[in-house]
């Protein structure tokens, strides 16, 4: 297998009963990218991000993800990669620190380690005044920030990002991307679902897919060429609607 | 019959969530509220849907007072809140007929208003609206708030979580309500929606940025926007923060908008500081301001 593919996937599949949900899809990360799993509602990313992740198995079809099988090693995979979504980050009623000592102990970090980590990110997005805050006071674009530095916090290889920055004001949503593009070039990988497709012009690569199958994967740039179009939502349009 | 809003504001506890805020709807108008979450949005839906009330200033709709006249108002307007908000054990067609009977109409009497959105989700009238896909709860909500023939409506963050697809009809729809006489406020975090209202607002923190075209707020732009494009964006967004010039620097897809404080910017000099810090497949093209770059300046 390529060092170089975090994600290698071929012909992966979930049924269920006689529903496909996801339907031999195959495609390849490599280390660094930033790459974007597109679809409608529906149309199966989250199945598919589900059995990546290592917390539903495939009916068929193979993936590594950070060098471990979907099907044999989901548990070396769940340590390996990072996970953030808009609708679950942090505990609103822990306070920053607290949210840190929390997810570094369950992803396994030593007290020192913890106490290390939980310095440098305090420093690195200032967060010197609002350390001992409930996380459930904090404005909505620093608890993203804050969430993404704790997928972090074990330096995955992977970081699986689930519609990260919907609803945040355009300022503070740039700041988020800067994150995620200082993450890349440090070497981590990642993976990003969403609908918004102004998130889409942010990767590297995306794939979109419409019910169960991958119907496009290229660099935005190429996507826009291949449909002629200027956007990345038209060219969302234009393959949803046949 | 349209909606006039006089120094509104608003304060929970600690937090000012709306301050001195004054617009008028025009009758008839499609009129978009922009802003991120903890704007304000809702609270100023709630205080014009008259759900809650304003610690100062005063608003109308329809030209009716939303204090004297809630009850009213409550009869012409239709509102679509944010969170799904109806019946998720009753199936389609029974909310629809649930919210037309406590209005006292029917169906049938108001179907011509409705028909376009309904046809597309009454082949499946008789499932749960709690088993419905987000584009048909959507679309359901729609309905029930349509289906008083209210003469201005409110809707709250209609689109959000709802795919491109579904986002595009929905937008559809709401121009063809319009030329119905019915006056509508819709809100969105989605910049890119701005360009389908006839006005709007930005709003953030409880304060309008601007009010006007989504055309006039974009020509209005102070500055030439560049779209800076190498072959290392992160390498390329601290290059750029680090130079002496720059005005501001913001990803923004592929590229980044790049505006400079210079009034004779020469991209070529630009080029040769990028190309210095070992970028490479430097590009630096004019484009256009978009309305997100307009409220990154206001709020700047």
């Amino acid at each position: 297998m390529n060092s170089n593919k975090v994600i290698q996937v071929k012909g992966l599949t979930k049924m269920f009963g006689d529903f496909t949900a996801v339907n031999a899809i195959t495609f390849a990360v490599e280390k660094g990218e930033i790459f974007g799993f597109l679809g409608a509602n529906g149309a199966g990313k989250t199945t598919a991000m589900k059995m990546l992740i290592g917390i539903s198995n495939p009916t068929s079809g193979s993936a590594h993800v950070a060098g471990f099988d979907v099907f044999t090693q989901a548990e070396d995979i769940k340590k390996n990669i990072g996970y953030m979504s808009q609708k679950f980050a942090l505990y609103d009623d822990l306070t920053v620190k607290e949210n840190i000592t929390f997810f570094g102990g369950i992803y396994g970090l030593s007290k020192l380690k913890i106490k290390e980590k939980t310095k440098e990110m305090i420093d690195d997005l200032g967060l010197e005044d609002v350390a001992n805050q409930l996380v459930g006071a904090l404005p909505l674009g620093w608890k993203q920030k804050i969430s993404f530095s704790v997928a972090l916090l074990h330096e995955p290889k992977i970081v699986f990002l689930d519609e990260p920055t919907g609803g945040v004001d355009p300022i503070t949503r740039r700041q988020f991307w800067e994150m995620i593009y200082r993450a890349a070039h440090q070497g981590t990988t990642i993976f990003v679902t969403t609908h918004y497709m102004d998130e889409a012009e942010y990767c590297d690569r995306v794939s979109i897919m419409v019910s169960g199958k991958i119907e496009a994967l290229d660099t935005p740039k190429k996507l826009k060429e291949q449909f002629q179009v200027t956007s990345m939502n038209d060219v969302f349009l234009k393959l949803a609607r046949g | 019959m349209g909606i006039s809003i006089n120094h509104i504001s608003k304060s929970y506890k600690h937090v000012k969530a709306l301050q001195d805020i004054s617009f008028d709807v025009k009758p008839n108008e499609l009129f978009g509220l922009i802003g991120p979450d903890g704007a304000g949005k809702t609270t100023l839906f709630r205080i014009l849907t008259t759900l809650l009330i304003a610690n100062e200033g005063n608003a109308t709709i329809a030209g009716y007072d939303v204090i004297h006249d809630f009850k009213e108002i409550r009869k012409h307007v239709g509102y679509m809140p944010g969170k799904f908000s109806l019946y998720q054990d009753l199936t389609i067609e029974e909310n629809l007929k649930f919210f037309a009977t406590i209005f006292g109409t029917t169906i049938d009497e108001n179907y011509d208003l409705i028909k376009d959105i309904y046809v597309q989700i009454e082949p499946f009238k008789n499932r749960r609206a709690g088993k419905l896909s987000g584009g048909m709860k959507q679309k359901l909500a729609l309905c029930c708030a349509l289906i008083h023939k209210p003469k201005v409506l409110f809707l709250d963050e209609p689109t959000t979580g709802v795919d491109p697809v579904s986002r595009k009809e929905f937008w559809d729809m709401l121009k063809r309500l319009q030329q119905k006489n019915i006056t509508i406020l819709v809100s969105t975090p989605y910049m890119d929606e701005a360009a389908l209202c006839d006005r709007i607002a930005l709003i953030q923190d409880g304060e309008i940025l601007q009010i006007d075209t989504p055309e006039t707020i974009v020509k209005q732009y102070p500055k030439t926007i560049y779209n800076v494009n190498a072959s290392n964006m992160y390498q390329l967004i601290m290059s750029l923060k680090a130079y002496p010039h720059q005005y501001s620097v913001y990803p923004f897809g592929e590229f980044v908008h790049y505006t400079d404080t210079r009034d004779g910017f020469n991209p070529d000099e630009l080029k040769q500081y990028l190309q210095a810090q070992n970028l490479s497949n430097i590009t630096i093209e004019k484009t256009q301001a978009t309305i997100e770059d307009s409220f990154m300046e206001f709020a700047k």
